[in-house]
């Protein structure tokens, strides 16, 4: 920051935003800038935890040793994720079990799209492909976020991201090439995450109250509807070359706009799985609940032994 | 900002199924695949070679499997991170085993069709590596520094192997395993150290998983042949390395040595031998299921 002397604290915050620059976490910010930001980054970070919970449920039957070792990587990739978030966060002025509990409790969101069920082992490539493909149209953007911490941490996250989104294309290159029923398994797969993937950029922007205010400070840089029509726009010829409808009839290119037409999802079940209505909402915070709670004796333990013994083992 | 541009024009990249940019530095194909190939070494039985390779690579493939487990399980992010990477250590290993048991044994078996297509009596990994440990992490720790303890000291002796796969996987797996190692004893510390709860909790996972120690010092014939030719080490050969780090971590720990008969062999076979605990067949039916329900497929 290099506001001036006689300027105050407000000014040069303003002045940082104009002029593009990065707000760093000594610098003075607004309290609902501070505010957006622990929500957006919290939502975020349990994300990629909860997130680790439907790919997980394939860990133990990947069919082959490959790509179960292509998978493990990936959920740890999301753990480290988690981490630089918290961490990120954390330079706000809270803390990561404060932001557990949050989440544990329900106070505090994560991405609607992991309320969603994994039923097939061709959901791996197709969250690969479609959920990581949808997360990273979101998230680059972000790497030019106004606060420096965060956006920091969004460039490493979607380097890893888009190896994903690759790793999860070629699984399905694979299927697509293989037998009848693995044909049959990424068609369904797709049919199931096209209409969740296009959620994920959330609701249109005439009923997306937050969006105006985030891009002012420099926080978000496109909105909702932009973001949706750009990964429509990409995932179109992916779908073909794969061979796969993607299961909107009223998908079509239209040379006037230079975009494809396509059709909103269902709202409504947005909405609702956002309410807590969506087929996993209560296993996901459940199991986290439980592996958090579980865990407890073992925190307390590791914080006893450092007491005791003044530092790690 | 040009990360950001390229992250973009990556994903709207379709290209072929054989461009060899989809498979850039994914770093999970076979890395050892010439190696894998190399010759049995003379004056030794290639059924015996292929036998103890699957004797490792299946140890590390269950172990493997079993903190796979813990995924979105672990009490910190932190070991999420660990066990994971412990995990993928351990696949590793056994990914490079049982393809050179599949080359060694001549029959067109690859690293997959004996992962997922034997039947249980064709395993032969020792019963400790197939235990569940329920998600009580005082047992994973537990099975972990039993496990790691005795495969580091077998491994250091493999570096002499007279099978070059067998002494390269050894030349990487010791580093590995002694980090595996490294961190189950660092837990063993917190936990028997830690609270009174926690000391508790270690003790009870070291009585749960005492059973299950002698087997791994009982030499099968083969490791015995192999032994004599320089390919295997005699397991017999490592206890007392494993009592010394043993009993080094335990009263570090404030711990104590469990007394407790080791599970015996059922007319003189074990896990080596291909006879198992009740709970290999569910973890099997789980790990097979997808490969089995689709016959002829690539993934």
């Amino acid at each position: 920051m290099t506001a001036s002397v006689d300027s105050g604290p407000e000014a040069g915050f303003a002045a940082t935003i104009a002029a593009d620059q990065r707000i760093e976490p000594r610098d003075w910010m607004p309290d609902a800038y501070r505010g957006t930001l622990v929500r957006q980054i919290a939502q975020h970070a349990h994300s990629e935890i909860i997130g680790m919970q439907p790919e997980g449920n394939w860990l133990l039957r990947a069919p082959s040793l490959r790509r179960k070792a292509i998978l493990l990587a990936k959920v740890q990739d999301e753990a480290g994720h988690g981490m630089y978030l918290y961490a990120a966060a954390e330079t706000l002025g809270v803390d990561r079990a404060e932001l557990t509990e949050k989440l544990i409790a329900a106070k505090q969101r994560y991405s609607s799209i992991f309320n969603y069920p994994t039923l097939s082992f061709a959901d791996v490539g197709v969250i690969g492909w479609l959920v990581d493909g949808a997360a990273i149209c979101n998230q680059v953007p972000l790497c030019r976020c106004s606060y420096g911490p965060y956006a920091r941490a969004m460039i490493r996250i979607c380097k890893e991201e888009s190896f994903h989104q690759r790793q999860g294309y070629e699984l399905l290159l694979t299927m697509v090439r293989g037998t009848d029923a693995q044909r049959e398994m990424v068609q369904e797969s797709t049919n199931r995450w096209w209409w969740p993937s296009l959620m994920m950029f959330g609701p249109p922007d005439a009923d997306s109250p937050n969006t105006r205010q985030s891009m002012a400070w420099g926080i978000k840089r496109h909105t909702n509807d932009e973001l949706r029509q750009r990964f429509v726009d990409m995932t179109v010829p992916q779908a073909d070359a794969l061979g796969v409808t993607l299961p909107d009839p009223d998908l079509r290119w239209n040379a006037e706009r230079g975009a494809y037409d396509y059709t909103e999802p269902d709202w409504a079940e947005f909405r609702a799985v956002l309410a807590g209505a969506g087929p996993c909402n209560a296993q996901r915070l459940a199991h986290r609940r439980r592996a958090h709670e579980n865990g407890a004796w073992v925190r307390e333990a590791a914080t006893a032994y450092a007491e005791k013994h003044g530092s790690r083992p | 900002m040009t990360d950001s541009a390229n992250a973009y024009l990556s994903l709207a990249e379709t290209t072929g199924h054989d461009d060899p940019r989809w498979a850039f530095g994914s770093g999970f194909e076979q890395q050892d695949a010439a190696e894998v190939a190399s010759p049995v070494p003379d004056g030794v039985a290639a059924a015996d070679l292929a036998a103890y390779c699957l004797m490792l690579g299946d140890d590390a493939l269950l172990a493997g499997h079993r903190l796979t487990e813990w995924v979105s399980n672990a009490p910190e992010l932190e070991e999420e991170v660990a066990l994971a990477n412990i995990a993928l250590d351990l696949l590793g290993q056994a990914r490079v085993l049982l393809a050179r048991a599949g080359h060694v044994e001549g029959a067109g078996r690859d690293e997959d069709t004996l992962a997922y297509l034997r039947t249980e009596a064709e395993f032969r990994h020792v019963a400790l590596a197939e235990q569940p440990d329920d998600l009580d992490f005082g047992r994973c720790v537990a099975r972990l520094l039993v496990f790691s303890t005795w495969r580091l000291a077998l491994l250091h002796r493999l570096l002499g192997s007279a099978d070059p796969v067998l002494a390269a996987v050894a030349g990487k797996g010791v580093k590995e395993v002694a980090y595996h190692r490294d961190h189950a004893a660092r837990w063993t510390l917190r936990l028997g150290d830690g609270t009174p709860e926690s000391h508790r909790r270690m003790q009870a996972a070291l009585e749960w998983v005492w059973p299950f120690v002698d087997e791994l010092f009982r030499p099968s014939d083969e490791e015995r042949r192999l032994a004599a030719a320089g390919v295997a080490v005699d397991p017999a050969q490592v206890r007392a390395e494993f009592d010394a780090v043993l009993h080094e971590v335990l009263v570090r720990a404030t711990l104590t040595r469990p007394d407790r008969p080791g599970i015996g062999p059922v007319a003189g076979r074990g896990g080596r031998q291909g006879l198992h605990t009740e709970k290999l067949g569910p973890l099997l039916a789980e790990m097979q299921s997808v490969a089995r329900q689709h016959p002829g497929a690539t993934w």
